[in-house]
């Protein structure tokens, strides 16, 4: 998911214009912490949630960024789901599921009487329609390459076929799905919102409106939108889960600076601020008892990392790409955004199956990079050249690159372009030198180790307008990469995690990347929302699980 | 009278197509590809070459822009390439809170800076004069973002009189059109200062005093209703000034208008919605400038339309 927090000059000017602002004091008390209430959940109320950017669309088969992308959680629901607050897979639309011995086919159960939200019961035909729907290139589904393990994809994707060969209704309650190999990842798959299950009739109504227009199965249903300014949710009374969701109605409101949103917040005006808390204000909300207290922090599936080309000199050179993993002081970084994150040695994140606690990486030693540079033939260092989001912090975090790097005589040119230019710059034939990731990859779309390989570091991201922007191609991992995911029965997924391992640890070797840190994100909320932190900090939920969080003294 | 505003009207027409174009051209060259934007990051190149066929993409520049000036003829602005709505819609839900952010401001700008004129003119040379000019040409230098925040830090976070920024009510409205309005009170006053004193040379109001009648009425009666016909046929002009802060002051502001749209599209780079917001600003001025012109002359008869 593109990650763009916190947008723009505008808001980089108003913090530093009210950054010497004292924090005001919030009005009502704290007692409610100590209350039974607090600890049980509550059903009723209604809370206002703040974004500053209008939200794109929630259509499952569209919507790809971070903040539509939990909307459309609560709205729709798939054949699989995560525990609310893990990165668990289980059951949501489907009872229970079977695996055939060779991977290839997965039957799923589906639940009895699931309704959507215009009132019909959900089949099996809404499933294949679904997935038909998401694969079409009609569509235009920024998530249809998800689905290419399924038999009859590329029928489907080329136009030359409406359905999909291997997904097929056995009863109303039974889909069968043929994959054309094993996919340890298709469980995930399933559960991503590019998977989740539409009703055709309204899809049809609708047509292109439909992301304006949505009907699910989900926990909330939408009341009104009104364009660029608000959106309402309110509670799903037919929801199939009992008991959920808590809250009534949701407000999400649009156009809102995240400064505004931290200050509305402190009033009591809003509950949860959707973009977090803006960076030029994160001291002094972590400086103040009070405020901490809202404040709930959670891993990430995130790592920020510096790209090198492979392909072009002096990056061709494994030395050089070395001495640059040693150079770089990691810790300083961290501090230039207030030590929101952790350290990285290696690409994946801590929260991923098949990290590796042990592996320790390059240690900062700009000594022996500057020895390492020299052995490989540039005593005097080199020019070349960084691209960067341009949105703060990230120029910061290049300066810092740039300075470190200097230690080790590599003189550094900073391009500072938006967004949507150092994505093409990086997928680009030929690709560019250096670039930071920050603001822009790599959030994974699923909790697997093997989405943060193939598109990234693997040879069919290395193509032109893929995401592999240090070009790495390792014909030789990417064999063991397959191999690792052919492995699909449940109970060998410790040695598939263990081949994982192992990939990651020969990336490192040849060092495309200098893995930098994991962002952790930090959520504000009003002293009157409840329920566990791990509701206000889940990995897939971001800002927060709408569905489980509820509000304490409901009048 | 008649022949000159069809000449005007075709000219607008010109200037307006003229706008479309370079704005076309320009998004056209920016390195940003649509159709992988919207194929998002896990797209194979066969997808991305699937929906850049569909959208058209890859035929030349004339082709396109003639595909895109027709859908304008018939009022269709295109769809945007990120939200997957129709840019008309966007863009007209979002009028209302523009136009009336405007309405706010000329009402702010033509209370401050016609008062702060006639003061100064009545006071010429005084201290009162150079500080209400003083006051007048800071009004006019501070960038409105600055001046915009200030009022918010002011006026809502540490005396509470106004909302935080948002939409909906009058007081929702008051700060957002007083920032935008003090630019061009700025401008008022100066204008009403020159123009009242040209006003109270003239021999009419010697005449109007040599026969007795108060300052008072003078001033109100007589040079007033003259001095101010010219400036206000300035409001015209002023559409442009606005929709260059617009931007600025809607996204301070967290309001809900076009400024707010054209921000968040610029940084998205949703091309579509980038280009109606610019064609629809380019409407708003040409007219505006159209309406000064032909107002003038029923101001000023000495102005003749040709």
């Amino acid at each position: 998911m593109k990650k763009a927090f916190y947008a723009g000059v505008a808001t980089l000017a108003i913090g530093i214009a009210l950054g010497a602002m004292p924090a005001k004091a919030q009005s009502s008390g704290d007692k409610g912490a100590t209350d039974a209430s607090a600890t049980k959940a509550q059903d009723g109320g209604a809370i206002t949630v703040t974004f500053n950017n209008d939200v794109a669309t929630l259509d499952p088969a569209i919507g790809y960024d971070w903040q539509n992308w939990s909307m459309i959680k609560s709205l729709f629901d798939g054949l699989m789901g995560y525990k609310a607050g893990t990165t668990e897979l289980e059951p949501d639309l489907a009872e229970s599921y079977t695996v055939s011995d060779d991977g290839k086919t997965y039957t799923f159960k589906l639940r009895d009487g699931v309704k959507f939200h215009n009132g019909r019961t959900m089949t099996a035909d809404d499933v294949q329609y679904s997935l038909d729907r998401v694969v079409d290139p009609k569509t235009k589904s920024p998530g249809a390459g998800f689905f290419s393990s399924i038999a009859g994809y590329q029928d489907v994707a080329d136009g030359k076929a409406e359905h999909l060969k291997g997904v097929k209704v056995v009863d109303p309650h039974t889909v069968e799905i043929d994959l054309d190999e094993p996919d340890a990842a298709f469980l995930h798959k399933m559960a991503l919102n590019f998977a989740f299950v539409v009703p055709k009739e309204a899809v049809e109504k609708y047509g292109d409106d439909f992301g304006k227009n949505p009907v699910g199965t989900g926990a909330f249903k939408m009341k009104n939108w009104s364009l660029g300014q608000q959106l309402v949710f309110v509670k799903n009374d037919d929801y199939f889960r009992k008991g959920l969701p808590h809250l009534d109605q949701i407000t999400f409101q649009f156009g809102q600076e995240p400064i505004v949103a931290l200050l509305r917040l402190q009033r009591g005006e809003v509950d949860i601020a959707g973009d977090g808390i803006p960076p030029a204000k994160f001291l002094e909300v972590m400086n103040d008892p009070k405020q901490k207290k809202e404040v709930v922090s959670g891993d990430q599936l995130q790592t920020g990392y510096i790209t090198m080309n492979t392909t072009e000199k002096p990056f061709d050179d494994v030395k050089v790409r070395k001495a640059v993993n040693m150079a770089i002081n990691k810790r300083r970084i961290i501090q230039i955004i207030n030590g929101r994150a952790t350290p990285a040695s290696q690409p994946l994140p801590p929260l991923m199956p098949a990290y590796d606690k042990s592996y320790e990486g390059y240690k900062y030693d700009p000594e022996a990079a500057k020895k390492m540079l020299a052995d490989a033939g540039h005593p005097d260092g080199f020019e070349t050249q960084l691209y960067v989001y341009n949105t703060d912090p990230q120029p910061r975090i290049a300066q810092a690159i740039q300075q470190d790097l200097s230690k080790i005589g590599i003189k550094v040119d900073i391009k500072s372009l938006a967004q949507a230019n150092v994505i093409s710059a990086g997928g680009s034939k030929d690709g560019v030198p250096m670039i930071w990731s920050g603001g822009m990859a790599w959030i994974a779309d699923y909790p697997d180790p093997s989405n943060f390989y193939w598109p990234i570091l693997g040879c069919s991201g290395a193509a032109e307008g893929g995401w592999n922007w240090a070009k790495y191609c390792n014909e030789d991992l990417d064999a063991e990469a397959a191999k690792a995911d052919a492995i699909v029965a449940p109970g060998k997924q410790q040695q598939r995690y263990d081949m994982w391992k192992d990939v990651y640890h020969k990336v490192m070797d040849d060092a495309p990347w200098v893995p930098v840190f994991h962002e952790k994100r930090y959520t504000i909320k009003s002293d009157r929302m409840g329920g566990p932190d791990k509701f206000y900090a889940d990995p897939i939920n971001i800002p927060v699980n709408y569905d489980h969080v509820w509000v304490k003294n409901v009048q | 009278m008649i022949g000159y505003l069809v000449r005007r009207l075709l000219q607008s027409i010109l200037i307006l197509i003229g706008v479309s174009i370079v704005t076309y051209a320009l998004l056209y060259v920016l390195p940003a590809d649509p159709a992988r934007q919207i194929a998002g990051r896990s797209a194979t190149a066969e997808t991305v070459a699937n929906i850049r066929e569909q959208l058209g993409l890859n035929d030349p520049f004339i082709v396109q822009y003639w595909r895109y000036f027709l859908g304008l003829l018939h009022g269709d602005f295109g769809r945007s390439y990120l939200q997957r709505t129709e840019v008309a819609d966007l863009v007209a839900a979002r009028l209302p809170a523009t136009l009336l952010l405007m309405l706010g401001a000329i009402v702010c700008e033509l209370a401050m800076g016609l008062t702060m004129g006639l003061v100064a003119a009545l006071r010429r040379g005084t201290n009162t004069d150079q500080g209400l000019m003083v006051v007048s040409f800071v009004g006019v230098s501070a960038p409105q973002f600055v001046t915009g925040l200030l009022l918010l830090y002011v006026f809502a976070v540490r005396l509470g009189w106004f909302p935080i920024g948002g939409y909906g009510t009058f007081s929702h409205l008051v700060l957002p059109s007083l920032t935008l309005g003090v630019l061009g009170a700025g401008w008022y006053s100066r204008m009403m200062r020159s123009s009242m004193i040209d006003v109270l040379r003239q021999d009419y109001i010697r005449t109007a005093r040599a026969k007795g009648l108060k300052r008072f009425v003078v001033v109100f009666r007589h040079a007033l209703p003259n001095a101010i016909l010219p400036v206000i046929a300035m409001i015209g002009i002023d559409i442009g000034l606005f929709m260059s802060g617009i931007v600025v002051v809607e996204s301070v502001f967290g309001w809900p208008g076009i400024g707010q749209l054209a921000w968040q599209a610029i940084q998205r780079v949703d091309i579509p919605i980038i280009m109606g917001v610019t064609l629809v600003s380019a409407i708003a001025i040409v007219l505006g400038n159209l309406l000064a012109d032909v107002v003038a002359p029923f101001i000023d008869p000495r102005i003749k339309l040709r």
